[in-house]
Formats: C-alpha cells, sequence, structure tokens
C-alpha cells in the first residue's frame, strides 16, 4: 500500500482516539454544567465527583490530540500548513479552552474555598462547551470543502466557516460528547448519580439521534461516496445500540457502543474527504493526499516509530484505566485538602501542629 | 505592525513563557523522584515529607506548563505556516515522535502517580514517578533536536521542484552535533534551577525554624530541611559544573555553525585574535558594534569561548562586519523587493543576553557554597544573610535560561533555518519568508493580546500557588500504600487518598 494513504488512515486512528477519549472528558466538563442537583453544597460535591471521574486520565486523552497534531505535521506539512494557518481563529479559540482547561483541573481544589473551586470549574465548562462546537465544525467545514487557491492558501476567510452544514457539525459534537460523557458516567458512579446519569443518557441519545443522525445523512448524501453508507449504518446502529443497552443498565457496552459511533463518524469525515485532505469548493483546487504528503523516507520512519510505539501508549493507557476502575460517589471524597488562600497558619506554618498519624508509619 | 512582527512576538511571549515552566519540570521531577526513591528504601518519613512538600509544587508548574505546551504545538501551522511547508519532512518527526514516545509516558504516569498512591504498590507507584521524570526528559530531547535541526540543518537534502526540504536520515537529525551539545546544557540548566529552587526554599525554612528556638522545630529543621538544603546545593554544584563543560562546547560548535552568533554576542566590528570577553561595559542598550565602551575585559577569554584559544592565528573570531559581507556574497546581497538584507543579529540582545545568561549564574554558585558551609558537619544555620541569599537567588536561573534562549534564537537571526557552513547549505530560510501568508494582522493582534493576557493572569496565580504552597511548609504525612492499608484490615469503602 502507498504509505501516505497509510498515513491517512492512521491520522484519522489518532483523531478517533482523540474524539472517543477526550470526547468523554469533554462530556463530563459540559455535564457539570446542569447534571449537578441539590442545594448549593450538594451541587458542589457532585462537580467535584465528576471532576474526579476524569481526574487521572484526561491529561493522557489530551495527547491523543498533540499526536494527531504532531503526526500531521510530520506526514503532511501542506496540510498542516494550510490547514490551521486557514483555520486560525477556530483553533485559537480551542487552545484558549484548552490552556484554561488544563490549569482549571489542577488548580480548583489547590484553595480551601468554595468560590475559588466555582471559577474553576465554570472555566472548565466553558474550556469543554467550546472546543466540543469548535471541533465539529471544523471537520464539517472539511467534509463540505474549503475555498483554497492554487498555493494552497485558505481564502474563505472566517465567517465562510459559520455555514449552516457546519454548524449542525458542531452541534453533532457536542450532543454526541455529551451522550458519551453521560453513559461513562453511568459507568464511572454509583448510587443515585448512577442512577441519574443513566436517564440522563437515556434522553441525550434521543437527542444524539436526531441531530447527529440529520447531520450524517446530510453529509452523505451531499459531500460523501457510496461506501461511506457503511459507516452511516455501523454509527446509527450503535446510536440505537446505545439506547437499548443503557436502558438495561449495561453500561460497559452502552459506552463501547458510543464509542464505536465516534469511530464511524470518523470513518465518514475522513472517507469523504478521501482522496484529499481538503477538498476544495466551487470548483476551486483541492489539496490531495498526493500534494500534501511528505517523502516515503519520512513515512517510512514515522511507519517505524508508530507500529512500535503505539501498541505500547494502548497498553499503558489501558492499564491506567483498570487501576482507576472503582466507581465514585460523594461519599469517597476526602476532605479537601486546599489551603487559604490568606491565611498561613502560625507564625511557623502547620509545623505548630502536633505530628498526626505517627502510629501509622513503621 | 505587520503580520511578521506580530508573528514573532506572539512566538516569542509564548515560548519565553513556556520555558519559564518547563525546566523547574525537568530538574524537579527527577529530583522528586529520587526522594521518594529515599522514603521508599530508608523508610524514613522525612523523605515523603519532602516528597509531597515538592510534589505538590511540581504539580502546580506542571499543569502550566502543559497549558502553554499546547500552543507551542500549533503555533508552527497557525503563524509559521510558510515556515511548516518548508521544514515539515524533516520538522515534523520529531514533534510527534516527542509526542508518542514522551508526553503519553508523561501524562499517563503523572496520573497514575498523583491519584495512585493507595492504588499502587509502593514500588509501582515509585516506578510511576520515575517513568515521568525520564519522560519529560526525553521529551526535552525530541524537541531540541527539531530546534538543533533549525540551527545546523543536517541529514537533509533541498528538492528544487517542490523547494522544501527533505529528510536524508533521522539519525543525522538524532545525531546532530548540536542537539548533542544543547541537549546536556538545557538539561544541567534545568537542574541548576531546580537544585536553586529546592535548596532556596528549605534554606528559607531552615533559618526561619532555627530562629524560632523553640527546641521541637528546630529539631524539624534539622531532620527534614537540612537535607533538603544539602542535597539541592550538592545538586547545584554538580549541574553547574554541568552547565559550564556543556556551554563551553556549544559556543566551539556555534562558532563552527555559526559564526557570527560569537561576533553578535561580543558585538565584535572587526576580525580580531585574541578577542577579550567584556563584562563591565557603557553604552546604549541597542548599540552598533562600535559604540560600545568597554571598561572591564577579559583578555582573549572571547575567543577562547568559540576557538579554544586565547591568542594567536588560531584565535580569530570574524567580526559582524566580515560576516555581513561573506553572507551578502553567498546568499545575496538583497531580497526580492530590492532591500539590503541584513545578515548582522540584533547585536543589544545578543551582547546583554548572553550576560546575563552568564552572569546570572553567580547567584547560585553563592547559594550552593555558603549553604553547604553553613550545614557543614550536621551544623545549622540562623543566618538571616543567608536566608535573603536563599529567597533572591531563586528567580535567577529562571532567568538566565530564559535569557540562554533569546540568545540562541535571536543570534540566529535573520535565519530561521540557518544554513549549514559545512555542507547542505541550500537548506536554509530567512525568518521573514516563514510567517504565514493567509492570516491576517489583525487576527494575530487579537490572539497575541489575548494570549499575553491569560498568561498574565495564570502566571500571577502559578506564582501565587507557589508561594502559598512554599510558605505552608512540609505536609503531615502518613503512608497511604496498599501495603499499609492491608496491615491495618483494608475496607473498601475508605475514601480515596486523593481528589481534585
Ligand atoms: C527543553 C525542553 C523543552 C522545550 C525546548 C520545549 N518544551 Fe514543551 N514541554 C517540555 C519540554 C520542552 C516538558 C518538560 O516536557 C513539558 C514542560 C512542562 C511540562 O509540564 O511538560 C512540556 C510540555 C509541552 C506540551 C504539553 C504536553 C502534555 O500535555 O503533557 C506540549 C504540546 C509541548 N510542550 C510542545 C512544545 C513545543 C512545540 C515546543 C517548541 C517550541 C516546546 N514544547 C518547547
Ligand atoms: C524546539 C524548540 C523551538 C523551536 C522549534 C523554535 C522555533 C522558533 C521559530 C520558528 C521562531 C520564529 C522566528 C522568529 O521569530 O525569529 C522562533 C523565534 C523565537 N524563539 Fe524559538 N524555538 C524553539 C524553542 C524556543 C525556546 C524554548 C525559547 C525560549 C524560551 C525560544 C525563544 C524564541 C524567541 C525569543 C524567538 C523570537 C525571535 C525573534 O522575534 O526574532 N525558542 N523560534
Ligand atoms: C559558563 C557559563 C555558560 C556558557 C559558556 C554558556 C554558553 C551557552 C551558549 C554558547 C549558548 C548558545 C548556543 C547556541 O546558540 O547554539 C547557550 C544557550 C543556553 N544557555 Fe548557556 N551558557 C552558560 C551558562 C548558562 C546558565 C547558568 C544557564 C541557566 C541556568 C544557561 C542556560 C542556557 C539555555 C537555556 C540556553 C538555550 C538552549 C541551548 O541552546 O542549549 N546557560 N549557552
Amino acid at each position: 500500500m502507498d504509505l501516505s494513504i497509510l498515513w491517512f488512515v492512521i491520522i484519522a486512528v489518532l483523531w478517533t482516539g482523540y474524539l472517543v477519549l477526550e470526547g468523554f472528558d469533554f462530556g463530563v466538563g459540559m455535564l457539570m454544567s446542569f447534571f449537578p442537583k441539590g442545594t448549593r453544597e450538594q451541587k458542589a460535591d457532585e462537580r467535584r465527583v465528576l471532576v474526579n471521574t476524569i481526574g487521572p486520565v484526561w491529561d493522557g486523552n489530551e495527547v491523543w490530540l498533540l499526536t494527531a497534531g504532531g503526526a500531521t505535521f510530520a506526514a503532511f506539512p501542506e496540510w498542516y500548513a494550510t490547514l490551521f494557518s486557514g483555520f486560525y481563529l477556530p483553533l485559537f479559540l480551542i487552545l484558549f479552552a484548552l490552556i484554561v482547561r488544563v490549569v482549571a483541573f489542577e488548580y480548583r481544589g489547590k484553595i480551601a474555598s468554595a468560590a475559588w473551586s466555582r471559577r474553576f470549574d465554570v472555566l472548565i465548562q466553558v474550556g469543554s462547551w467550546l472546543p466540543a462546537l469548535l471541533w465539529g465544525v471544523a471537520f464539517a467545514n472539511l467534509v463540505r470543502g474549503v475555498l483554497l487557491d492554487a498555493d494552497h492558501q485558505y481564502i474563505g476567510g472566517f465567517w465562510a466557516l459559520l455555514n449552516p452544514f457546519a454548524l449542525l457539525g458542531g452541534l453533532t459534537t457536542v450532543v454526541l460528547f455529551l451522550l458519551h460523557g453521560s453513559v461513562f458516567l453511568a459507568l464511572k458512579t454509583d448510587g443515585e448519580l448512577r442512577t441519574r446519569a443513566r436517564a440522563l443518557a437515556g434522553r441525550l441519545s434521543i437527542a444524539a439521534v436526531v441531530i447527529a443522525g440529520g447531520w450524517v445523512v446530510w453529509a452523505q448524501l451531499a459531500y460523501s461516496v457510496t461506501w461511506t453508507w457503511a459507516a452511516v449504518v455501523v454509527a446509527a446502529g450503535c446510536l440505537v445500540g446505545v439506547v437499548v443497552t443503557n436502558a438495561k443498565g449495561r453500561e460497559g457496552w452502552a459506552f463501547t457502543l458510543s464509542a464505536v459511533t465516534m469511530a464511524a463518524a470518523v470513518a465518514l469525515i475522513f472517507g469523504s474527504m478521501y482522496p484529499d485532505v481538503m477538498p476544495g469548493r466551487a470548483g476551486g483546487p483541492s489539496l490531495s493526499i498526493a500534494q500534501a504528503t511528505s517523502t516515503d523516507y519520512t513515512l517510512t520512519v514515522m511507519t517505524w516509530v508508530a507500529v512500535i510505539l503505539t501498541p505500547v501508549v494502548i497498553a499503558y493507557q489501558s492499564w491506567t484505566y483498570w487501576v482507576f476502575r472503582r466507581r465514585l460517589t460523594t461519599r469517597d471524597l476526602p476532605a479537601p485538602a486546599g489551603l487559604s488562600w490568606t491565611k498561613v497558619r502560625e507564625a511557623v506554618g502547620s509545623h505548630a501542629k502536633p505530628a498526626v498519624n505517627q502510629s501509622d508509619l513503621s | 505592525m505587520d503580520v511578521l512582527a506580530l508573528a514573532r512576538w506572539q512566538f516569542a511571549i509564548t515560548t519565553v513563557y513556556h520555558f519559564i515552566l518547563v525546566p523547574l519540570t525537568i530538574g524537579l521531577a527527577p529530583l522528586v523522584a529520587g526522594m521518594q526513591t529515599a522514603w521508599v528504601v530508608t523508610k524514613n518519613e522525612r523523605w515523603l515529607r519532602l516528597t509531597k512538600f515538592f510534589g505538590k509544587l511540581l504539580l502546580i508548574n506542571f499543569a502550566l506548563g502543559v497549558a502553554t505546551g499546547i500552543v507551542q504545538e500549533f503555533q508552527f501551522g497557525m503563524t509559521w505556516s510558510e515556515y511548516s511547508r518548508f521544514v515539515g519532512d524533516v520538522f515534523g518527526a520529531p514533534l510527534a515522535m516527542e509526542a508518542l514516545a514522551a508526553f503519553f509516558i508523561e501524562s499517563t504516569f503523572l496520573g497514575l502517580w498523583i491519584f495512585g498512591w493507595d492504588r499502587l504498590s509502593k514500588k509501582v507507584h515509585l516506578a510511576c514517578a520515575w517513568l515521568f521524570a525520564l519522560a519529560t526528559n526525553l521529551s526535552a530531547l525530541f524537541i531540541l533536536s527539531a530546534n538543533s535541526w533549525m540551527q545546523h540543518p543536517v541529514g537533509t537534502t533541498y528538492n528544487p521542484e517542490t523547494g522544501r526540504a527533505e529528510m536524508e536520515s533521522i539519525g543525522a537529525v538524532l545525531g546532530n552535533n548540536t542537539l548533542w551539545a544543547a541537549f546536556p546544557h538545557t538539561v544541567t540548566a534545568s537542574f541548576l534551577l531546580s537544585g536553586t529552587f529546592m535548596c532556596g526554599i528549605a534554606t528559607w525554612w531552615m533559618v526561619r525554624l532555627v530562629r524560632s528556638k523553640k527546641p521541637e522545630l528546630v529539631a524539624l529543621a534539622r531532620d527534614t530541611y537540612r537535607p533538603a538544603v544539602v542535597l539541592g546545593a550538592v545538586v547545584m554544584l554538580i549541574s553547574g559544573v554541568g552547565v559550564i563543560i556543556s556551554g563551553d562546547a556549544q559556543g566551539k560548535i556555534m562558532y563552527e555553525q555559526q559564526p557570527g552568533k560569537m561576533s553578535a554576542a561580543e558585538a565584535l566590528c572587526d576580525s580580531t585574535e585574541g578577542a577579550a570577553f567584556s563584562i563591565l561595559t557603557i553604552g546604549p542598550l541597542n548599540p552598533t558594534c562600535d559604540q560600545l565602551t568597554r571598561v572591564i575585559e577579559v583578555p582573549g577569554l572571547a575567543s577562547f569561548l568559540g576557538t579554544g584559544h586565547f591568542s594567536g592565528p588560531d584565535s580569530l573570531l570574524p567580526g559582524v562586519n566580515d560576516v555581513q559581507q561573506d553572507m551578502a556574497d553567498k546568499f545575496g546581497a538583497t531580497n526580492e523587493a530590492g532591500e539590503t538584507i541584513s545578515y548582522t543579529p540584533p547585536l543589544g540582545i545578543s551582547y546583554w543576553s548572553f550576560r546575563l545568561m552568564i552572569g546570572l549564574a553567580v547567584f547560585s554558585a553563592a547559594l550552593a557554597v555558603w549553604s553547604l558551609w553553613a550545614t557543614r558537619k550536621g551544623r545549622l544555620s540562623d543566618s538571616k544573610w543567608l536566608s535573603k541569599l536563599a529567597v533572591i537567588a531563586i528567580p535567577m536561573p529562571f532567568l538566565a535560561c530564559s535569557f540562554g534562549w533569546i540568545f540562541t534564537e535571536i543570534g540566529r537571526q535573520p535565519w530561521v533555518v540557518a544554513p549549514n557552513p559545512s555542507g547542505i547549505d541550500e537548506v536554509r530560510l530567512l525568518t521573514e519568508r516563514g510567517v504565514s501568508t493567509a492570516v491576517p494582522a489583525g487576527v494575530v493582534l487579537t490572539s497575541m493580546i489575548v494570549f499575553t493576557v491569560v498568561y498574565a493572569v495564570l502566571g500571577v496565580i502559578w506564582y501565587r500557588l507557589l508561594h502559598r504552597y512554599a510558605i505552608e511548609g512540609v505536609p503531615q504525612v502518613y503512608d497511604e500504600s496498599p501495603e499499609a492499608r492491608d496491615a491495618d484490615g483494608d475496607d473498601a469503602d475508605r475514601p480515596l487518598s486523593f481528589a481534585y
């Protein structure tokens, strides 16, 4: 097989990894906006549970994006250059969102103050809604085609990116991530939270069938090729499967199926783009795989690297999920360990306190 | 301002910011892993307290390091798209490898380390700390190989048909002698910085507790902070020597590969044998090469840094005027627009940043020597002056590292990919040719302002959190490992040991 085509597939796989994994942690971040119930304190506790269901893994999930970016740079420099300079503004907004989100996870518990945590929780939500919407917009535009000039520079401008098809694409990723996130929550929490997450997943799956179904069919009819009907069928089948398995309380299956839905959507997107990496629009030039690709030598090197390292990465990331398999409830949370922002204990900090738990040490 | 100027400012701001955080992660991660090892081996509680204390500070720093790193990954395509088209075949590979080989390990095992205290056996948990620490250093290796290739392109040919650089040998790119000088220098500088950070904080605490005169607090200073003072100081001394040796090696390589850089570092007009290195200088901040009055200089030292000879014909340093002439002959005196190309990097920045990089290390050296002396043979110190020095010394290596990079990158101008004098000099790109053409200036201006403001706000929070956790002192600790838990009866309902 031609190595450049293999790399087109590998990049699709990396994006699948990204959307499946960060998809649920974006989903959980978005759910923080409306999932928690009860008094102010109860809501704060529930938000804390939500954050901690993804606590040990979100950073590793995000690296799938960095890898997809780096791999695009290495394997298709022209694509990397045209795409990221052309989609400058949406990408800038995504970067902004990801910056505040990363920091908010790490810093939300560092100071013992409800107001402090609440502010960072807002940043987590902003940092989750914005990319969830914008990734969909960006990919939908790739499916639809963009205006390029003969030098492969994007000349469509920013507003052209916000066409109805792309906006529906954005809604599609939002609803799919919300669904994926709520299924994940049902899988990772227990008791009352689990019941509610399952009920919410049920409602979201109906919305997902309507919105994502609409977009997928539109994409298929307007921009795609025959074989991607297979992806559409798989996606539809899996979505229905999510509805059924979720209703039966088989959360593991529901999660697997919503992951496969995501993978099928990526197959549809990349299938529609093929053999271009950026299809042209209005009869204008396209940027094809053949034009964008690196040399055979670089692709050979990168293939070796990917073939050796990717299975290892998948192995240790899976192990992490195994280590942290335990379901969480509000009762599992330790007392917040943050410090007071202003009050420093005593003149000599915490040392003034007598040592506790000496007996634990032996 | 035009897109070029804005793109340069944005790149400079975001990268320098990233590199304020990076060296602390690179150096502190192995130190924390080392202290945790000491705990597992000796079972002495002091090492667990120090691990947790410095581990917290490491995490606060790491978060912002990651947040700023994400921008780096995409900036090449966003503002330097023509650069990316030109170099992608070579330059993308180390970037992708960095993500696959280093970032995945870094992020996954850090998650395991933070949340795994009560989930993983002691040894496995310790292994996670080490994997994280190794991966931070591995990521430095890959990204520096990309940067070193821009300083000294090797293993590459120029394809006139596509107008792009093409990789011929990944072995040559990863074996670049520029890399193998820059990597040790960057890593030793990171350890110097982290040693200063650790020694500085621990020294301040030691003095404070000793001055309280309460016996139990003095005992704490002796038992817990003193070992950290000594460890930090020893790390500083060893890495300081490493910084000098590797910096010297870099100077020699730089002289061969970018002859103009060393003359810019000394702002030398004309080719000179036995060129002196000026230490005290009067002149404008942004001088031309003949505007500086050198008050104190070390004879022959600038020549020695570049050539290894203090005097004689072998010690010839080319002046910036001669370099300009050579380059103009070789690569053309004017660009397409008919403007003269200046092959001289901005002299003021090169001159001052080189001196600040080296000079600011004096603080670390002073702290290392004094605190070792003050703690010799089991002693403690209550010197207010030592504690002042400790606090002042902490930010200095951060500044030194920034100036080191500013020198490296500015000294390379006007090139973004500098032509390699010993071979493939078709592989070269002027910075002005690397910038994106499809992005309007207003858009770059907007993003630059937003990044700068967001970074500034986050920077203040980062600083205040580090400060707050540092003045809290080492925490009370207990052994949370599954082994310790089994001893007093497992119970599945106990809360997590850590949560955000
Ligand atoms: C010498 C070391 C070094 C240098 C020159 C750079 N970085 Fe960096 N970077 C690191 C050393 C590092 C690190 C030690 O691995 C970090 C820093 C702080 C951290 O927490 O991890 C990191 C984080 C980091 C991340 C986030 C990784 C994650 O999610 O875990 C990205 C995407 C980048 N960097 C990308 C870049 C790019 C594209 C650079 C080139 C301009 C760059 N870095 C310069
Ligand atoms: C692999 C790592 C790096 C790469 C690939 C890289 C690449 C670049 C590029 C493409 C430019 C644009 C050209 C220009 O503006 O002049 C640049 C400029 C610059 N870089 Fe780097 N850089 C790297 C690391 C760093 C680091 C770690 C720092 C320091 C913190 C740094 C500091 C700068 C500065 C200050 C400029 C601005 C120069 C100017 O405005 O003229 N770079 N670098
Ligand atoms: C005797 C002392 C030192 C010498 C001779 C020295 C030499 C050099 C040289 C020649 C470069 C430029 C390399 C190039 O452009 O190709 C450089 C870069 C750099 N220096 Fe130093 N340096 C010294 C001390 C320090 C100290 C104390 C620090 C920080 C704590 C530091 C941090 C850096 C950094 C971060 C860079 C940029 C990365 C790199 O190119 O490796 N240096 N140094």
